[in-house]
């Protein structure tokens, strides 16, 4: 579904991705973690081109991210990506949050784009709050609607950088059930996460990175079992000891 | 000061030998000071606003031309750019159409002055709706592509709608500044509410200066105060519910 | 048509007359607008009511109108309350200064608005008067703060100058359109003078972004 080829990026002099290479197939969990600066929301943010890179390549569902020719915003429309802050749009309702792209990108009629977004609200439990505006929810439930108003674009795979990250602590996990739901229905995910009990409930494999580069990448038995690097070790330790 | 006689119904009386009212002098001049300000900044807002957001955009190039004519625009003062409109630029055109200027173009007083005030006004207002996209989190771009927006949707479905919000109380100082700066249209001969005072107290009235000066300094008051109802207005009518916006007070 | 630059030369003497009356001006009215601004800003912030109604309405007036308007009603009324013909280059000195301090005023509110409560509070517990607190705590940290707002407004106010061509005074743009009348050549006064005006203050505003960016670094 999602392969990663030898990618490396640059700000400038510096180096924030160095020789990335992976896959995720369909149908699986990928967990990406790892200290923070290590460039995993950056490796995330070039699978649907939101960053772009300078060597390699990235080819999902048979298309290449880095050929010139590809129309990202299709390719776009077709992955859908949960943000750490959630991006809702702050001066749209939550039925309009859920029904624009739907409609403006999709070609959906208005009707057709309402009844999928409210179908997908109740899904994530918050049909009560369509008429609202996202500054009227909590943290939780807008990230609700957020992973909602990517569903609702019928994706094939689905991102999330850092879902849980921005959120109280007493509203991640209602975020996480909806997550651990859609990996029990067989969606693809690629989730970078810092949530090693949700790891260790769906993942199928663990990607550590660190100072941009793919340290460990191997099954969750293997990741959790016995990593093999020193500084996945350490990160673990470091994450598990509360 | 102590001979001065005062005479607050001057503005009542009749301009000696012409017919006309003082009264009528200043409304002809309030027509058009609030003709050439709304004019100027229809062109201001429309051409203010594609250009602040061309200067948001990706490609360096376009950004970098927008970026130019903002600077241009804004370190020439008003008045010597309405005299370039006005005495310079019908002598650099090639002669016909600056024989035309000269000769036939319509009110080329008032038609100069709305250009070169709109102009000059546009430049400010792509510095504020800049401003107002930049202060938008980089994220609600990420979001809108990430749905599969076309940057040219991004825009006008994502980043203007709340950009527009957030410069509402800027955009309301631009546009008072648009009324107070019509006012150096008598410069090139616009016959505002500036210059019938000018008129009035230099030649025809000079004895009552200051009460013609009073009387069209609370016009100015009014429609200072006008813009500023309408435009708290409008931004009532715009608030996002929950969304608190940083601009306003 | 034919670009006359020798005519340019020979008028510079009196260009620069204009300009330095306009540099002079600017100068005057920043220095007195900053010094009155700042007595306008704490009188706004003062809990003495008269004081603060009288402040705001004096800020608002001349927030309201045009300058031009205002160039108008010095240039009539000094002489008529002193009784001494000054000449429009002299009655634009106040003009400015009284019209600019509304201006400075608001910056200098903003910067001192900007000062936590904290600090006033600090100042306060070390047994500080009003005058005290405000000399050495509030008005220091205020003034760094918009220092960078106050050199721009000094920038608008440079090109703001040359609408006292409009009473006749002879500034740079009062310079040039005498001389554009006298050998009738606008084109050549008129451009020139725009070049002028904009190098300055594209020259002016580029080094306050650098001292803008500079001040942020050290914050």
């Amino acid at each position: 579904m999602i392969s990663i080829k030898n990618v490396s990026k640059w700000y400038g002099n510096f180096q924030v991705l160095t020789d990335c290479t992976t896959e995720v197939k369909k149908g699986e969990v990928v967990v990406v973690c790892g200290p923070s600066g290590s460039g995993k929301s950056t490796l995330i943010k070039t699978v649907n081109a939101l960053e772009p890179f300078q060597k390699g390549d990235i080819v999902v569902d048979g298309i290449s991210i880095a050929d010139p020719k590809t129309n990202l915003p299709k390719l776009r429309s077709r992955v859908g990506m949960v943000f750490q802050h959630f991006e809702l749009f702050p001066h749209l309702t939550i039925t309009d949050n859920l029904a624009i792209a739907q409609q403006k990108v999709l070609g959906r009629s208005r009707d057709e784009a309402r009844a999928k977004g409210a179908k997908l609200l109740e899904r994530v439990g918050l049909s009560a709050h369509a008429a609202k505006f996202p500054g009227q929810l909590s943290g939780g439930q807008q990230q609700r609607v957020a992973i909602a108003r990517a569903l609702a674009m019928d994706p094939i795979v689905m991102l999330f950088d850092e879902p849980t990250s921005a959120l109280d602590p007493e509203m991640v996990n209602e975020v996480l059930d909806v997550m651990v739901q859609l990996a029990h229905e067989g969606m693809t995910m690629m989730c970078v996460t810092h949530e090693m009990g949700f790891a260790r409930k769906v993942a199928n494999r663990v990607i550590f990175m660190d100072k941009g580069k793919i340290e460990e990448d191997c099954s969750k038995e293997d990741f959790f079992g016995s990593p093999r690097g020193e500084r996945a070790q350490l990160f673990l330790s470091k994450i598990l000891q509360h | 000061m102590g001979q001065y006689q005062w005479n607050w119904g001057i503005i009542l009386e009749e301009v000696y030998g012409t017919g006309e009212y003082y009264y009528q002098w200043l409304i002809t001049g309030l027509g058009w000071t609030v003709a050439t300000a709304l004019s100027a900044w229809v062109i201001a807002l429309i051409l203010g606003s594609l250009i602040g957001t061309v200067r948001t955009m990706p490609n360096k190039w376009l950004a970098g031309l927008a970026t130019a004519y903002v600077e241009l625009f804004r370190n020439i003062p008003l008045i010597v750019q309405l005299f370039l409109w006005f005495f310079v630029l019908p002598e650099v055109l090639p002669e016909q159409m600056g024989t035309w200027m000269k000769q036939d173009m319509p009110m080329p007083e008032f038609i100069t002055a709305v250009i070169g005030l709109g102009l000059f006004t546009s430049a400010r207002v792509a510095e504020q709706v800049r401003t107002g996209i930049m202060a938008l989190p980089r994220g609600q771009r990420y979001a809108g592509q990430a749905l599969g927006f076309t940057l040219g949707q991004t825009y006008r479905y994502v980043l203007l709608p709340m950009a527009f919000r957030i410069v509402i109380p800027p955009l309301t100082s631009e546009f008072m500044n648009v009324f107070k700066n019509s006012a150096v249209a008598l410069a090139i001969g616009v016959t505002e509410l500036t210059f019938q005072m000018r008129q009035i107290t230099g030649e025809y009235a000079p004895g009552n200066p200051i009460e013609v000066m009073t009387m069209v300094s609370v016009i100015y008051l009014i429609m200072a105060f006008s813009v500023n109802r309408l435009m708290a207005f409008i931004e009532r009518r715009t608030q996002v519910p929950g969304y608190i916006s940083g601009g306003s007070k | 048509m034919d670009f006359n630059f020798s005519a340019i030369v020979d008028s510079k003497d009196f260009l620069w007359e204009g300009l330095k009356y306009s540099a002079s001006l600017t100068l005057f009215a920043t220095f007195f607008g900053i010094v009155f601004g700042t007595l306008l800003a704490m009188a706004r912030l003062s809990s003495i009511k008269p004081l603060n109604l009288a402040a705001s309405a004096y800020v608002n007036l001349f927030r309201s109108v045009p300058l031009l308007l205002v160039i108008f009603w010095f240039y009539i009324l000094v002489p008529l309350i002193s009784g001494v013909q000054v000449g429009a280059d002299k009655s634009a000195y106040i003009t400015f200064a009284i019209f600019e301090a509304a201006y400075f005023c608001e910056i200098i509110r903003a910067g001192i608005q900007s000062i936590s409560r904290g600090q006033v509070s600090a100042g306060q517990a070390m047994g500080f008067t009003y005058a005290q607190n405000m000399r050495y705590v509030i008005l220091p940290q205020a003034f760094r703060n918009v220092v960078p707002l106050l050199l721009t407004q000094t920038i608008i106010l440079f090109q703001d100058t040359s609408l006292v061509y409009v009473v006749g005074a002879t500034d740079l743009l009062g310079a040039a359109s005498k001389v554009a009348n006298r050998d009738y050549i606008p084109v050549e006064m008129y451009v020139t003078v725009a070049v002028i005006y904009f190098t300055i203050s594209f020259v002016l505003s580029r080094l306050v972004k650098r001292l803008h960016t500079a001040i942020a670094v050290i914050r």
